[in-house]
């Protein structure tokens, strides 16, 4: 099976059965999405497909042949360089254990892509707006499937408003 | 999970040979809840055909109505323009479901064929006559806090978990569907059974049909709509009671109304009853009550659940005095 992988071809040779998740971490060592649920539940497995996030562990990698997959391994472009949003969560403590944090860190890029494109969420007010105001009742809604079992998401919202604030839409 | 081949079929008709010709294949779409139920071993295809290929286009109708191929992704039906303009309450719904990461991979037709989220159906240890037939309910005298209030049976208490049915059955959604024997459509309300004595079985599709598409029919006030849901978290759970609804009135009358219930049923539950008790009279609290307690008339309640069936009765009658705004 063929992929782009952070921007670099791959073929990997697996089981129909294997999961993009156990893929990525078993088949290619990218170890940066985690196993948290492994039933879509908490989001640690949060990758990009074609920009687009999906909970990995609920994805059969068969189905995902020949499309653009980032992890967070990627998110920077590669090398030792951060993503505004990487260092953001450091600047605000958006993390503890750090287990939820490749996640989050994906879930978010793509959230304010999201935002960036107009796709409403349960509280956004009106459906016809042409644009949508990330407050906070917005951003919470909006990374509600991504669980942080050490309580930091004051720390994850505050980095990726200043995120938001400072490449707006 | 049991081993499977995975086969990508070029479109419907060679899904559904395919499906014909193997044996115990499934349809795959976004896998969001297929690929669970295969982990868990409820349920174990031994064949997958991915059907996530096939028609994602979401066509307006110069009517007023709207055809959405079965493929299409949750959010993109949530977030298309002409959804929200003309059938507000389908984007409201789907958007009060899952998460931004499962809106992304779930289709159209997955999610109306999605299995129930009954704790006692993904435990192989427990007795389960949806999962196996005959064993027996472990859910009736068990923790049923999400089960079923309305049109359950001895046999099953499960409910139909899906938000985006709810307002596809106050709709008059028509789902179109492929199959060995040609193409027909059925009304999405009639789509999924009652358990009765076959709660193992969910919809009356045929062996190997194939749902193509999901039709709405032009609704002159689907713009009045609201979909208030109840649940143990403020967001990404299933529902407890929701509730679709959608209020024509006219001079302080109700002159149409459509209302659908999740979380309630075995089945997304339209609300025929309290439809019928309101048309023809005053927007009024009172009106609105009467109708809950019409529709509610049948409702009965388990050890964990009973506080369902008043939170049913609020809900629908806080939604439509929303709906009804000043003419209330």
């Amino acid at each position: 099976m063929h992929y782009l992988i952070n921007d670099k071809p791959v073929d990997v040779l697996a089981d129909p059965r294997t999961s993009l998740l156990d893929m990525l971490r078993d088949h290619l060592g990218l170890m940066g999405a985690k196993k948290g649920c492994n039933q879509g539940a908490c989001g640690a497995c949060t990758v990009l497909v074609d920009g687009e996030r999906i909970n990995a562990c609920l994805a059969l990698a068969v189905q995902y042949e020949g499309r653009a997959i980032t992890t967070v391994e990627g998110l920077s472009g590669g090398g030792d360089a951060l993503h505004p949003l990487q260092e953001g969560f450091i600047e605000h403590d958006g993390f503890q254990c750090g287990y939820c944090t490749p996640g989050q860190l994906c879930s978010a890029v793509a959230m304010l892509d999201e935002v960036a494109r107009g796709v409403p969420s349960a509280v956004t007010a009106d459906l016809d707006a042409s644009s949508i105001d990330l407050g906070s009742d917005e951003l919470r809604e909006r990374m509600s499937g991504n669980l942080c079992r050490c309580g930091a998401y004051n720390g994850i919202a505050a980095a990726i408003t200043e995120l938001h604030t400072k490449v707006p839409a | 999970m049991t081993p499977f081949t995975y086969a990508r079929p070029a479109d419907p008709a060679a899904a559904i040979r395919a499906s014909a010709d193997a044996s115990q294949a499934r349809y795959l779409g976004g896998g969001t809840n297929l690929v669970d139920l295969m982990r868990e071993r409820v349920e174990r295809p031994k064949t997958l055909l991915d059907v996530t290929r096939f028609s994602h286009a979401i066509e307006a109708r110069a009517d007023g109505g709207l055809m959405i191929g079965a493929a299409a992704t949750n959010t993109a039906v949530a977030a298309d323009r002409t959804v929200r303009e003309r059938f507000p309450l389908l984007s409201r719904a789907i958007l009060a479901g899952a998460s931004g990461q499962i809106r992304n991979m779930a289709t159209m037709a997955g999610n109306i064929l999605q299995r129930t989220r009954c704790t006692y159906f993904y435990d192989e240890a427990s007795r389960c006559n949806k999962r196996e037939p005959g064993t027996g309910c472990d859910a009736i005298d068990g923790i049923n806090r999400i089960h079923a209030i309305l049109g359950a049976s001895p046999s099953c208490v499960a409910t139909h978990p899906s938000d985006m049915c709810v307002a596809l059955a106050a709709l008059d959604a028509i789902v179109h569907v492929e199959g060995p024997d040609g193409a027909r459509s059925i009304p999405l309300v009639e789509l999924h059974r009652l358990p009765g004595g076959h709660p193992d079985i969910d919809t009356v599709l045929r062996p190997h049909e194939l749902i193509t598409a999901v039709e709405l029919p032009a609704l002159p006030f689907a713009r009045r709509a609201a979909y208030r849901k109840v649940r143990d978290r403020a967001s990404y759970a299933f529902a407890l009671v929701s509730v679709a609804a959608m209020l024509d009135v006219d001079g302080g009358r109700v002159r149409d109304v459509r209302i659908a219930l999740g979380g309630v049923a075995h089945k997304p539950w339209r609300a025929f009853a309290a439809e019928a008790a309101l048309r023809g009279q005053p927007a009024t609290e009172a009106s609105f009550a009467e109708a809950a307690a019409a529709e509610l008339a049948e409702a009965a309640g388990l050890r964990d659940n009973a506080f369902k069936i008043e939170l049913a009765r609020r809900v629908i009658v806080a939604t439509l005095y929303d709906l009804a705004g000043d003419a209330a």
